[in-house]
C-alpha cells in the first residue's frame, strides 16, 4: 500500500543517467546492480501492465467521458457528432428511467449497509466464540458469496416465479386474480431482489468481520472482562473500536457493491420497471445494434461521478492516516 | 489503490537513476503505444481469404434445429456447385448484439439477418452489398410482399429471404370445440368471446411480458388493424406522432381487453404463458408460431390451431400479417463475391427452402413456389395466411430503430400493461424520447 513508485521525473533531475539505449556504464555506483537482463525484465514487468492499464482503463474512461458529449451509433468514426450537454439534458429531463435508477442505487446501498452488514457482524461475533461446527456454519453462510451473481439471480427468479415459484405456490398466490407479481410489480420487485442481494452480502460481510475479529488482541477482551464489562459493553467499547479498519473496508466494499449492482437484476428481470439501475441503463443503451453510445456514455459518466464522490474522500482519508503513521 | 494518476506520478526518492530511467522509459513507451491503440473492434471470423472454392458465412442459427437445417442446405449447395460453405455460428443473441462491430470488422461473405428496417439500416450504412444481380434470377420465386421486404430504402435488393412465420391468435381446437366457441372475425366478437371464456373459468388470453418484447406484438396487431399498414409503418419509422389520436385509440382498445389477459404478466416469461395454453387453462394466446415449440406432446401439438387477429376497422380488415422473415445478406467486401452470389442464388430457390423446412417445421418457406407437400396442417394455414396478405410487417423491433424499441417502447409497454391508467403521460413521454432518438 505504501511503497513509493518511481516512474516519472524530469530528465534533468537525473544528469548522471546514461543516454537512452547506452550499455550499462562502468562498474561504479548503483548501476551495476542492474544487468541488461534486469532492465529488460523490469521494463516488461512495469511496461506491459502500465500499457494495459493505460489502454484499458484510462483511455477507455476518458473516451467515454468524451463520447458523453456526442451522439454516435457505433458505425464508423465519421458518425460521431458533438452535441454538447444535450445527452445530459435529456437524461435529467426526459428519460423516465434515469431518476428511478439513481434512487434504486441509493436504496440498494442503504439496504445493504443497514441489514446484511450488521447481521454479518452478528454472525461473525457468534462464530468467533469458537462454537461447535463453526467451520460448517462459516461455509454455509459464505457459500452464496462463492456462487456467481448471475446464478443467484437465476435461482431467486425461480423462487419468485409467479406461476411455479416456491413462494406463490406456498401461499397459494398462483391463481388468476391472486397473483403476487414479485418480479414485475414495481412496488415489490426491488425488495424481492434485495432479499437475494442481502442473502449474499451477509456472508461476505461475515467473512470480512471474522478476519477483522481474529486480529483483535485477546488481551483487550480479557482486560475488559477483568474490569467487569458485560458482553455488550465489551463489544461496544472494546471490540467495535478495534474493528475500525475493517469497518472502513466494509463501507467501501458495500458502496462498490451497490454501484456495480447489475448481474443479479439483469438475470432477474433485466431491470424492468421498478428495478432500474444505472449500470443496466448503460448496457441497455450501449450494447446491441444501432446503439446509442453517446447517450449510454453520459449515463456511465454520471455513474463515474457518483463513484468518485465516494472514493475520493475515502482515498484522501486513507492518505492522511498513512502520512500520519 | 494508492496510485490513481495515469502516468504514475512522482513520489520517488531513493532509487538509482538508471532504474528510474528504465521505468520512466517503459512508462513513456506504454503511454505512446496506448494513445496509438485504436478502439477495439470485436472482429468476426472470415477464414479462407479469397479461396474461390469456399464461401464464408456468419450464422445466428445456434439452436440445434436450425443449425442442422442450415447445414443440410450447404451440403446440397456443395454437391451442386463444388463450393464449400465455411459456417461461423454464433449464439443467436450474441450475434445480434455484436452485429455492428461484426459488420465493420472482417465479416464473413454472407451472413444471416432479418428483413425490413433492420436490414435497411445496415444497407443504408454501406455495410451490405446490393443483390440486384441475384434477384434477377430468383425474383420469380417470391411474392410481391417478400420482394418489398428485401429492398433497401434506395429500392435496391439487399436481402434473400429463406423462411418466415406468422403472428396470430393461437388456441387449442379441442377447447374451442368443447365450449362451442367460434373463431371471432371482428373486435366485438373477440371481446364477447373473452367474456364468455371468463365465465367458463378460462383465462381468455395467456400473456407473459417478462422479456418485454411480447407486448410489442400485441401493439402491432392492434395498430395495423385499427389504423392500417401505412400508418403503422409511419409510426415505426418515427414519422407519425405517438400523441396522435389514432395511437390513443389503439391503447383504448388495448385497455378494453387487458383485463382479459393473464394477470401478473410482467413477471411471466412467454414460455410460462404458453404452458397455460398447453394445459388448457388459457383460451387464446397472441404470439408467433414458435409457440408450438412449447407443445412437447405431439398430440397436443396436433390440437394447436390459430386464427388471424380479428378485424377492427372495416377499412383495413385483416389484410396485414405480421410475418418476421429471416434470410441472408452479402457483406460489404466479400472475399469470394462470385461464390457468394452463387450461394445466394441457391438460397433463393424453392429447393433450398424445402431442405430447410424438412428439418424445421415451426416456420414456412418465404418463396411462393416452394412445395407445400410436406407441410403440417398448421404450416399450410400459416403459408396461406402469409401468401394471401396484402402487406407484411416484421415485428416492432425489426420495423423500427432497435434502440428506440429496446430503450423506450419495451419499458413503456411494460408500464402500460401493468397499469393502463396513465396512457396520456406515457404517450407524451414516448413521443419526447422518440424525437431525440430519431433526430440523432
Amino acid at each position: 500500500m505504501s511503497a513509493p513508485t518511481e516512474t516519472d521525473e524530469p530528465p534533468r533531475a537525473a544528469p548522471t543517467a546514461p543516454p537512452p539505449g547506452a550499455p550499462p556504464a562502468g562498474p561504479t555506483g548503483h548501476r551495476r546492480l542492474l544487468t541488461r537482463r534486469d532492465r529488460i525484465t523490469l521494463a516488461l514487468m512495469a511496461g506491459v501492465p502500465a500499457l494495459l492499464h493505460v489502454a484499458l482503463v484510462w483511455l477507455t474512461a476518458l473516451a467515454s467521458v468524451a463520447l458523453a458529449f456526442t451522439t454516435w451509433d457505433g458505425i464508423g468514426f465519421d458518425t460521431i457528432h458533438w452535441v454538447g450537454l444535450r445527452n445530459f439534458r435529456e437524461l435529467f429531463t426526459t428519460n423516465p428511467q434515469f431518476w428511478p435508477a439513481v434512487e434504486h442505487n441509493v436504496v440498494w446501498f442503504a439496504v445493504l449497509i443497514l441489514l446484511p452488514t450488521p447481521f454479518g457482524l452478528f454472525l461473525a461475533l457468534q462464530l468467533d466464540k469458537r462454537v461447535r461446527f463453526s467451520r460448517v456454519y462459516q461455509t454455509a453462510f459464505f457459500l452464496p458469496v462463492v456462487v456467481s451473481l448471475a446464478v443467484i439471480g437465476f435461482v431467486w427468479q425461480l423462487v419468485y416465479n409467479p406461476d411455479t415459484g416456491l413462494i406463490n405456490s406456498l401461499v397459494g398466490a398462483n391463481r388468476p386474480g391472486h397473483y403476487i407479481d414479485w418480479i414485475g410489480d414495481p412496488d415489490l420487485n426491488l425488495w424481492a431482489i434485495l432479499v437475494a442481494a442481502s442473502w449474499r452480502h451477509t456472508g461476505y460481510m461475515m467473512i470480512l468481520y471474522l478476519a477483522g475479529l481474529k486480529s483483535v488482541d485477546p488481551a483487550l477482551r480479557e482486560a475488559a472482562a477483568l474490569d467487569g464489562a458485560d458482553e455488550w459493553q465489551t463489544f461496544r467499547h472494546v471490540v467495535l473500536p478495534a474493528l475500525r479498519p475493517t469497518n472502513t473496508v466494509v463501507l467501501v466494499v458495500t458502496v462498490i457493491e451497490s454501484l456495480r449492482a447489475f448481474d443479479l437484476v439483469f438475470v432477474f428481470n433485466k431491470g424492468a420497471h421498478g428495478t432500474e439501475l444505472l449500470s443496466i441503463l448503460v448496457t441497455d443503451n450501449i450494447i446491441g445494434e444501432s446503439s446509442r453510445i453517446g447517450y449510454g456514455s453520459a449515463i456511465a459518466v454520471v455513474l463515474l461521478l457518483i463513484s468518485l464522490a465516494v472514493i475520493i474522500p475515502y482515498l484522501v482519508a486513507t492518505f492522511r492516516t498513512e502520512r500520519r503513521g | 489503490m494508492r496510485d490513481l494518476s495515469p502516468t504514475g506520478q512522482p513520489s520517488q526518492h531513493s532509487l538509482p537513476p538508471s532504474r528510474r530511467r528504465v521505468l520512466r522509459r517503459a512508462g513513456a513507451g506504454a503511454l505512446l503505444a496506448g494513445t496509438g491503440v485504436p478502439l477495439l473492434n470485436a472482429c468476426g471470423g472470415g477464414a479462407g481469404a479469397g479461396d474461390p472454392r469456399t464461401v464464408t458465412l456468419g450464422s445466428n442459427g445456434s439452436d440445434a434445429v436450425p443449425k442442422a437445417a442450415y447445414a443440410e442446405i450447404y451440403a446440397a449447395f456443395r454437391k451442386k456447385s463444388g463450393i464449400t460453405v465455411d459456417v461461423n455460428t454464433k449464439d443467436h443473441n450474441t450475434f445480434q448484439e455484436q452485429i455492428n462491430s461484426y459488420l465493420q470488422g472482417t465479416p464473413d461473405d454472407v451472413f444471416t439477418w432479418f428483413a425490413g428496417y433492420r436490414m435497411q439500416f445496415f444497407a443504408a450504412k454501406g455495410l451490405a452489398t446490393p443483390l440486384d444481380d441475384v434477384w434477377a434470377k430468383i425474383g420469380g420465386n417470391f411474392p410481391d410482399a417478400m420482394k418489398r421486404l428485401s429492398k433497401g430504402e434506395d429500392g435496391t435488393y439487399y436481402f434473400v429471404p429463406l423462411d418466415t412465420y406468422p403472428w396470430a391468435v393461437f388456441h387449442r381446437g379441442s377447447v374451442f370445440e368443447r365450449h362451442g366457441y367460434e373463431v371471432p372475425a371482428t373486435w366485438d366478437a373477440f371481446v364477447a368471446l373473452c367474456k364468455r371464456m371468463r365465465k367458463d373459468g378460462l383465462v381468455p388470453i395467456a400473456f407473459g411480458d417478462k422479456d418485454a418484447w411480447p407486448a410489442l406484438g400485441t401493439f402491432d396487431q392492434l395498430d395495423f388493424r385499427t389504423n392500417g399498414y401505412d400508418f403503422h409503418v409511419d409510426l415505426m419509422a418515427g414519422r407519425a406522432s405517438w400523441t396522435d389520436a389514432r395511437v390513443r385509440k389503439v391503447f383504448d382498445l388495448w385497455t378494453e381487453i387487458l383485463p382479459h389477459h393473464q394477470d401478473g404478466a410482467v413477471g411471466r416469461t412467454w414460455q410460462d404463458a404458453a404452458q397455460a395454453l398447453v394445459a388448457g387453462k388459457a383460451g387464446m394466446y397472441l404470439l408467433g408460431s414458435f409457440v408450438g415449440q412449447q407443445f412437447t406432446d405431439p398430440a397436443d401439438l396436433a390440437d394447436l390451431d390459430f386464427f388471424p387477429f380479428p378485424a377492427i376497422s372495416p377499412e383495413f380488415g385483416q389484410e396485414t400479417v405480421e410475418a418476421p422473415t429471416d434470410g441472408f445478406m452479402l457483406s460489404r467486401k466479400p472475399k469470394n463475391h462470385a461464390g457468394a452470389v452463387r450461394l445466394l442464388e441457391f438460397l433463393g430457390t424453392p429447393r433450398a427452402e424445402e431442405i430447410y423446412l424438412r428439418s424445421d417445421s415451426s416456420v414456412v418457406a418465404a418463396a411462393s413456389t416452394a412445395s407445400t407437400a410436406s407441410y403440417t396442417a398448421l404450416q399450410k394455414k400459416a403459408f396461406d395466411m402469409i401468401s394471401g396478405a396484402r402487406s407484411l410487417t416484421q415485428f416492432m423491433d425489426r420495423d423500427s430503430r432497435p434502440d428506440f424499441t429496446s430503450t423506450v417502447m419495451q419499458p413503456a409497454l411494460q408500464t402500460f400493461v401493468r397499469d393502463p391508467k396513465g396512457v396520456d403521460s406515457l404517450l407524451t413521454s414516448i413521443e419526447r424520447q422518440k424525437k431525440t432518438i430519431f433526430a440523432s
